[in-house]
């Protein structure tokens, strides 16, 4: 105690903070232009459409019992089956990427971890963009599948829902990378080791050993390819047909195609609630593992 | 798991190839001759020459400039100002305000971008320039706070503390201990909220009036019109962009003693 | 044992000069929450004198130093410096400067710049400061290092500059917490004594919180040993280490060969003191205590303090039977573990290299010591 309480506890507590005040003019702008704005678009999602577009002020929980029509129920399932499918796909991924990461080199590390991330900094419409030449259908990808003799001619690649996953992979694997990075770091190499020798099998050692042992990391990586994998727009939009359809288009189009303001609302609340559970169950996840092995 | 890594390094590879493939043939085809076929046809410069002559590309690309310089102000004054006011708050109300940070990076960004719009037309405010920067700092405060708060975690208390007992006031700690030793974080929060702001699409594309379109906004509508080679040539460019401030981000970072 | 609820206080040293004393602390109380990390503490320290507060870590005298730098307040008591009261005074405000234990060198300025940095606050003019930046530099010898950075130096040299930093400002007193922690042994104990030395040298009052007993006792005027938020003892190293007024500070300050027993009546100058343990024969020890017989009390003494032999030594002194335990060789000197009770050890120690006899494990032995060293400790 002596030793460092000296450097720990900040300045005497003055009865009044008057430095806390620095802050009041960007909790303002937030007040005003973040938490204001997601109030009025609850509030809108209990309104009526009126007649040409606008919004009359009738409470009403219509538009949420319009949401159970089975065709936004197809695009509300299909998102969170893309979503899905993105997580698991980056996880398996991804996975041994951060395991060869954590494990090479210390002065390696921060450059690998670098080159992972760094299209994750790059424009997210220009990756995507990119994925459209290579899968059209005079594109690279079906040009090599014909230059081996998979496929005789081209196949449909371009708007459809494996175009759409491949998309939300490559947009946000690194995202699954780097959490797994951290908890594979952690995870003592010795441990794998004792394991093998108290003669668990290769399998044994990765299911019993390894998997429990970066589960935050786990799921940390899969919430954070989840949230965006699902409330995802550009990549459904330019990578996606009509038929594979996600959330954030349904969004986009109630909103600025249809004008059906209320709807388009409530359609976005459901979204954020299931973002919101995605989140608390982590930061119940992250309370609950962090033990001796994880805290620090 | 000797046995396993020849299996682990082959997964990593092909990992890395899935990463740059697809933005290294994209570069690539900026330089290819040939106008609409995949095939090569030689390289030329062409596309990026039709790039420099397209009005409205530049008009999109000062728009662009304008929006992310204004908002990178604005935001980086506002999130420092709160990181720094953060600091003497009881911690319960750190956490809370912590918690909350995090919302704006967390939800979908569509929900984000229609909020904003409906606000500004309840508002009864023109969308347009004004409208997409008040946007853009919205959700480049976070970023600025939590950057300049971790460094600000970082520093040790006993070095302003040193400052006070060497009699410096409260803003002789901050003009010669604080703010020195926060400029790197400063800095490197600073491009990550231009480059943010410069590549940012559906806040932008809810926000912005008919006049504004920026670079973003532009390339969407020319690839909802059809691949084009210019495309290619301009995506390449902002590609270049972004990475060229990554790194610099970095670099700042290094030096943070 | 010692740590009973009130401690035995005793403070020596404080002389009648005519000169107020440079820090006068009377009774300050500190809380943190429902701890009370220094409680009821006071005493003074002279102009030019080194006082350190030793104790183990816990003891609040981290708190105290605090206080005296500004960076809390006591909840009760007051704090004078130069006959002035600091409560309520910000730490930029205060004739003190802090030597902290981690240095906390400003990573961004060089050594020039954070010598010159409380003058430069002060807004001493230019000329001035470099003259006295080029003094300090010279009193801690790193004049030439003007230019490097903090992380471009040695743990000793960071140790010198935040010396530097902190005298170049000529205050009243120099706080140094844990001054010399984080150097490794060699040079912790260079730096002890030149540290001494530029103390005197410069004429400083310093306040240094440690706890190590022998830094605290070679660099020491005065040391004030301090447990559980409260000071036990004042006075000079060599009072507090010959003459410790409790078992606490007796065990801290080195190593106490302690003997449980009852106290007797009085024989002459001397009193009987019967030793718990049956096998023992009663001593005799010369006290001032006035405590009535049969009170329980433990004799207290130093391993340099007893002799050793093999034969039964015909004096009045008092004299222990017991076997050696183990023999520790530790250089300059041989330590001896020696069994003189059920599960009681003492340690006593011998010069090396002398041609005294030679004792090995198992041999049985005789302590004794003058009647006058041993202390009784009562509870």
């Amino acid at each position: 105690m002596s030793s460092h309480d000296l450097s720990s506890s900040p300045a005497p507590a003055r009865s009044s903070c008057r430095s806390c005040w620095l802050a009041a003019p960007g909790l303002l702008w937030m007040g005003l232009f973040f938490l204001a704005p997601l109030a009025l678009v609850f509030a809108i999602s209990f309104a009526s459409r009126g007649t040409y577009g606008g919004i009359v002020w009738e409470l009403t929980s219509a538009n949420y019992l319009d949401l159970w029509h089975p065709l936004y129920g197809k695009i509300l399932g299909q998102s969170l089956w893309y979503a899905t499918l993105t997580t698991a796909i980056c996880f398996v991924l991804g996975f041994p990427l951060a395991y060869v990461i954590a494990r090479s080199p210390a002065r390696w590390q921060p450059v690998l971890l670098l080159l992972v991330m760094l299209p994750f900094w790059t424009n997210f419409l220009v990756r995507t963009y990119a994925w459209m030449i290579l899968l059209r259908q005079d594109g690279l990808a079906n040009s090599l599948l014909i230059a081996l003799g998979v496929v005789d001619a081209p196949l449909e690649l371009l708007y459809t829902p494996t175009a759409v996953v491949i998309g939300l992979v490559y947009g946000y694997l690194p995202f699954m990378v780097l959490p797994l990075y951290v908890a594979v770091e952690r995870l003592d190499p010795l441990l794998v080791e004792a394991a093998w020798d108290l003669y668990a099998s290769r399998w044994a050692v990765f299911t019993r050993v390894v998997i429990p042992l970066t589960m935050p990391g786990i799921v940390g990586g899969s919430v954070l390819v989840f949230i965006p994998s699902l409330g995802s727009f550009i990549t459904p939009d330019l990578l996606g047909g009509a038929r594979s359809m996600m959330i954030g288009n349904l969004i986009q189009h109630e909103y600025l195609v249809v004008r059906d303001w209320p709807l388009g609302s409530a359609v976005s609340f459901v979204l954020m609630a299931i973002v919101m559970a995605a989140v608390a169950l982590y930061y119940r996840h992250a309370a609950r593992t962090t033990g001796p092995l994880e805290g620090r | 798991m000797r046995r396993g890594s020849t299996g682990l390094s082959l997964v990593s590879s092909l990992a890395m190839v899935f990463l740059y493939g697809p933005i290294f043939v994209l570069v690539l085809y900026s330089f290819n001759a040939a106008h609409l076929s995949m095939a090569w046809r030689g390289t030329t410069l062409k596309w990026y020459a039709a790039l420099w002559h397209d009005e409205a590309l530049l008009a999109a690309t000062e728009n662009s400039l304008l929006i992310a310089v204004i908002s990178t102000i604005g935001a980086t004054l506002l999130g420092g100002l709160m990181a720094l006011g953060m600091e003497r708050m009881p911690l319960r109300r750190q956490q809370i305000i912590e918690g909350g940070l995090v919302l704006p990076l967390v939800i979908p960004e569509v929900m984000m971008g229609v909020a904003l719009m409906l606000l500004f037309v309840m508002l009864k405010m023109p969308l347009g320039l004004t409208t997409v920067m008040l946007g853009h700092i919205v959700f480049n405060i976070p970023l600025v706070t939590i950057m300049i708060r971790t460094r600000l975690r970082k520093l040790d208390p006993a070095l302003r503390e040193a400052a006070a007992d060497l009699g410096a006031n409260s803003w002789q700690v901050f003009r010669h201990v604080t703010l020195p030793l926060l400029r790197p974080a400063i800095w490197g929060a600073v491009l990550v909220a231009f480059t943010v702001s410069l590549d940012d699409f559906l806040v932008t594309f809810f926000t912005a009036g008919p006049g504004a379109t920026t670079l973003p906004l532009k390339v969407y509508s020319m690839i909802k019109s059809g691949v084009t080679p210019e495309i290619n040539a301009l995506s390449a460019l902002l590609l270049v962009m972004s990475m060229a401030s990554v790194a610099l981000a970095l670099h700042l970072q290094r030096r943070e003693v | 044992m010692a740590t009973s609820s009130t401690p035995p206080f005793t403070v020596s040293g404080l002389s009648l000069s005519s000169t107020p004393p440079t820090i006068d602390i009377r009774g300050i109380v500190r809380r943190h929450g429902a701890v009370t990390a220094v409680d009821r503490v006071s005493f003074q320290v002279r102009r030019g004198e080194f006082f350190s507060i030793l104790g183990p870590s816990g003891a609040g005298k981290t708190s105290v130093l605090r206080m005296l730098a500004g960076f809390e307040d006591p909840d009760e008591g007051d704090l004078l410096i130069d006959g002035r009261s600091m409560f309520g005074v910000p730490p930029n405000r205060r004739p003190v400067n802090l030597v902290f234990q981690s240095y906390a060198l400003f990573p961004h300025l060089t050594v020039l710049e954070n010598v010159a940095f409380g003058l430069k606050m002060r807004r001493v003019s230019p000329t001035l400061i470099e003259e006295q930046v080029r003094q300090a530099l010279t009193m801690v010898k790193l004049l030439g290092k003007e230019g490097r950075m903090p992380n471009q130096l040695s743990g000793g040299e960071q140790q010198r500059v935040a010396l530097a930093r902190a005298l170049v400002n000529k205050p009243a007193v120099v706080l140094l917490d844990e001054p010399l922690a984080a150097l490794d042994q060699q040079l912790r104990q260079a730096m002890q004594v030149e540290l001494k030395s530029i103390q005197e040298q410069a004429g400083l009052t310093c306040v240094c919180v440690t706890h190590h007993q022998e830094e605290a006792m070679m660099m020491s005027d005065r040391i004030a040993v301090m447990h559980q938020g409260r000071m036990w003892q004042v006075g000079s190293p060599r009072e507090v280490y010959e003459r410790p007024c409790s078992l606490f500070v007796s065990r801290f300050l080195g190593v106490s060969n302690e003997l449980p027993g009852t106290i007797g009546p009085w024989v002459g100058e001397d009193r009987v003191f019967r030793p718990t343990d049956a096998d023992q024969m009663p001593l005799t020890v010369r006290t001032v205590s006035t405590e009535p017989a049969g009170r329980s009390a433990t004799l207290s003494l130093r391993p340099e303090q007893i002799h050793m032999a093999q034969e039964r030594p015909s004096t009045s002194d008092p004299v222990l039977a017991g076997r050696i335990e183990k023999v520790l060789f530790a250089g300059s000197d041989t330590k001896y573990l020696v069994r003189v009770g059920r599960d009681r050890f003492w340690e006593t120690r011998m010069v090396s290299g002398t041609s005294l006899p030679s004792f090995a494990a198992g041999d049985p032995v005789f302590l004794y010591w003058s009647r006058a060293d041993a202390r009784l400790f009562f509870e």
